[in-house]
């Protein structure tokens, strides 16, 4: 019997991307995906449930598809425009009840996938310039983002725990840059305005997000147990992401640089959320040697990946598509006759 | 071209093997600097192997003509302006990167700059010079360990651009985390060589990376202590930099340093000032007596003499998690004791404050 994986935030980038990655292995006999919208990328055989964020029609669904799988993606790793009581709920919430179903009695539940964020380790001066899994922290969480992603790797340590004999992957990855994906920072990217802190250049990481999509899927399946950090290789000054990404660098005041970038985030030309702050004074590193010795190979480097998401830029503003792929809409009705209309010939390419 | 000297025969010096690609400006540096009296007595001890010996010019001229392959006909040729053919790295085909800053923060362009500006400073300020030089291997991991002195510490960037411009091979320092929370002063910091003193990064530079870095062991406790205390070195911490060097497998070599204290002499701190500004000490110099202001930038002219002791190597098993403290303590304590009796042995020697 082929593996029989569930999909959480079907409906967001990730959740589509790994969807569509997951469709093209054999192997993977059934797909099914929970969003509380419609999804946003075409897909064959994935099936699709509507569900809250809180997902707590959760434990039914495992119950009921008999699902080996659980790969979780729907974490806000992004605090703009998610107030605090959403941000609560999709990533605490949500990822508590998706333990609980995992983990009820009688759950055939063998494998959860997280995907964390290296916003984990926060930025400080004090940090050492490689984080590795079991560093901890060096300094107090500041901003709702970190402490939300904190508790959720907290209940799955706890679940690690209380279910010795699930396999529990958490990878954590670096700032994602890329074609399609936006985060703050391609957001200034492609505003051609790069905030950043006077007086500082601090050295950043990132990983390509077909990297990410492909590291979710590596680790998909296999016994690989435990915390991983995901990054490109290499580390690059702040002040080189602009230059390869072809923005201006707007300096911000060392001290208090909110106050100073505020005017500019109401008027839509920067986005600058609270977890960037302590980010662009003093950088992150992940140490990825863990991942690394898991035979995962990278396509991208760092430097690669703002690269990447240069390029895609400048077709982006030539073509108005940073992929060049049409606009996709989900139809409800024509999705379920594809997917089950007797009608419908399957096997057969088209 | 590159050059400053007129005749091969003036430059006194090989140029070692250059471990990175990006070492072509210490071979600048080591062109220029190639006139200097003072070090070259002891650098001769270094170049042995007259037969392997080949000139620096040579060795400049190949990575200029190397350089000149790589460009297209026409372009800016680097043996014009070697800076500045330096700042963007040549452009390759698959490599985004347009700077040379490396995983550290360190980039060997932005040191080339730093060893242009500072080597007047290093060898007409101070006049430094050293012994034993040839104690620092050429290849793998060491940790350098020295005293520490001088309100606005000069034997950081002596010993660095020292070892860089005669042995062509850059040296990590590892500081304070306090350096990072400076603007400008951090970022400048970690773009020529600083870099944060974690356990992890003196690991990974040393085992990992087979890299030289350069502890205080003392920290702050050193830079803030008042003239009426100088050569007498403070606590070495909890002897981490023992444990790092027993871990990464690589030798401690300590490095004696007489006259920074005299460079910049603290007379007494003012507390209340340091922690209204939020700064580890702040000392009233006697340069700050003589110059005003400008004393926190303007050292006193003392001759720094440096002495390099013979690497301590530690008879335990490298890589493992923890190690005796008992142990730990004892040989830093150890290597305490012997580079105060080398400072105490080189004050002995020494005439005079500022000729040495």
């Amino acid at each position: 019997m082929g593996r029989r994986v569930l999909i959480t935030g079907l409906d967001t980038f990730w959740g589509g991307r790994m969807a569509q990655a997951l469709e093209l292995e054999p192997d993977v006999e059934m797909i099914l995906g929970l969003g509380t919208n419609d999804p946003k990328v075409p897909l064959e055989r994935t099936e699709f449930v509507r569900s809250d964020q809180k997902y707590s029609i959760l434990n039914r669904i495992v119950r009921a598809t008999q699902v080996d799988t659980i790969v979780h993606t729907f974490l806000e790793t992004n605090s703009i425009g998610v107030s605090s009581r959403v941000l609560h709920e999709i990533n605490v919430i949500g990822t508590l009840n998706l333990l609980a179903a995992a983990g009820s009695a009688g759950s055939s539940v063998r494998q959860v996938v997280i995907k964390s964020s290296a916003h984990v380790y926060g930025s400080s001066e004090t940090d050492p310039t490689w984080f590795r899994e079991d560093t901890g922290r060096t300094s107090p969480v500041r901003n709702r983002l970190e402490r939300s992603l904190i508790e959720v790797e907290s209940l799955v340590r706890d679940f690690t725990e209380d279910n010795p004999h699930l396999v529990v992957t958490v990878l954590r990855f670096a700032h994602v840059l890329g074609t399609d994906i936006i985060t703050p920072i391609s957001y200034d990217l492609r505003h051609r305005v790069l905030p950043a802190i006077a007086g500082f250049d601090p050295l950043v990481q990132f990983v390509e997000e077909d990297d990410v999509v492909r590291a979710l899927e590596f680790v998909t399946g296999k016994q690989l147990p435990g915390v991983f950090n995901v990054s490109g290789a290499g580390k690059l000054p702040w002040s080189e992401v602009a230059s390869i990404g072809g923005a201006r660098l707007l300096p911000l005041s060392p001290f208090r640089p909110q106050a100073f970038a505020a005017p500019l985030r109401r008027a839509g030309v920067i986005q600058f959320p609270p977890e960037m702050e302590g980010f662009i004074r003093f950088g992150r590193g992940v140490d990825t040697s863990r991942f690394a010795a898991t035979g995962f190979e990278y396509r991208y480097t760092s430097a690669g990946a703002v690269d990447s998401f240069a390029r895609a830029n400048n077709l982006r503003r030539a073509t108005g598509s940073g992929s060049g792929a049409p606009e996709y809409r989900y139809e409800q009705e024509v999705e379920q006759f594809f997917r089950h209309s007797p009608a419908v010939v399957r096997g057969i390419d088209g | 071209m590159h050059g400053v000297s007129p005749d091969p025969s003036d430059i006194d010096q090989t140029v070692r093997q250059a471990s990175r690609p990006t070492d072509n400006d210490i071979i600048d540096a080591v062109v220029e600097s190639g006139h200097h009296g003072a070090p070259a007595a002891t650098v001769d001890g270094v170049t042995d192997g007259e037969p392997g010996r080949e000139h620096a010019r040579g060795a400049v001229r190949d990575v200029a003509h190397g350089d000149d392959q790589a460009r297209p006909p026409g372009g800016a040729s680097v043996s014009i302006l070697p800076v500045a053919a330096n700042r963007r790295r040549r452009p390759q085909p698959d490599d985004p990167r347009r700077s040379d800053v490396d995983e550290w923060g360190r980039s060997e362009h932005m040191r080339s700059i730093v060893r242009r500006l500072y080597n007047p400073m290093y060898r007409y300020w101070f006049r430094v010079e050293w012994e034993g030089l040839e104690k620092i291997p050429t290849h793998g991991g060491a940790l350098l360990i020295a005293n520490h002195a001088g309100a606005i510490p000069p034997d950081a960037p002596a010993i660095m651009h020292g070892i860089e411009v005669e042995l062509g091979r850059p040296v990590y320092g590892l500081a304070d985390y306090f350096f990072r929370t400076v603007p400008v002063v951090g970022t400048l910091w970690s773009r020529t060589g600083g870099v944060p003193a974690h356990p992890d990064n003196a690991y990974r530079l040393l085992h990992d990376q087979h890299q030289l870095a350069l502890v205080f062991p003392e920290g702050t406790k050193a830079t803030s202590k008042t003239y009426s205390d100088r050569y007498r070195l403070r606590r070495f911490g909890r002897g981490g930099f023992v444990e790092i060097a027993m871990k990464a497998g690589v030798p401690v070599i300590p490095i004696a340093v007489v006259g920074a204290e005299e460079s910049m002499p603290i007379l007494f701190s003012m507390g209340g000032v340091a922690r209204a500004l939020k700064l580890p000490y702040f000392p009233v110099t006697a340069n700050s007596l003589v110059f005003g202001p400008l004393g926190y930038v303007a050292y006193l002219p003392a001759k720094i003499k440096l002495r390099v002791l013979d690497p301590i190597t530690f008879d335990v098993e490298p890589g493992l998690e923890r190690y005796s403290r008992s142990r730990v303590m004892d040989e830093a304590e150890a290597v305490r004791a012997k580079l105060q009796d080398a400072l105490h042995d080189m004050l002995r020697e020494r005439r005079s404050v500022w000729f040495g």
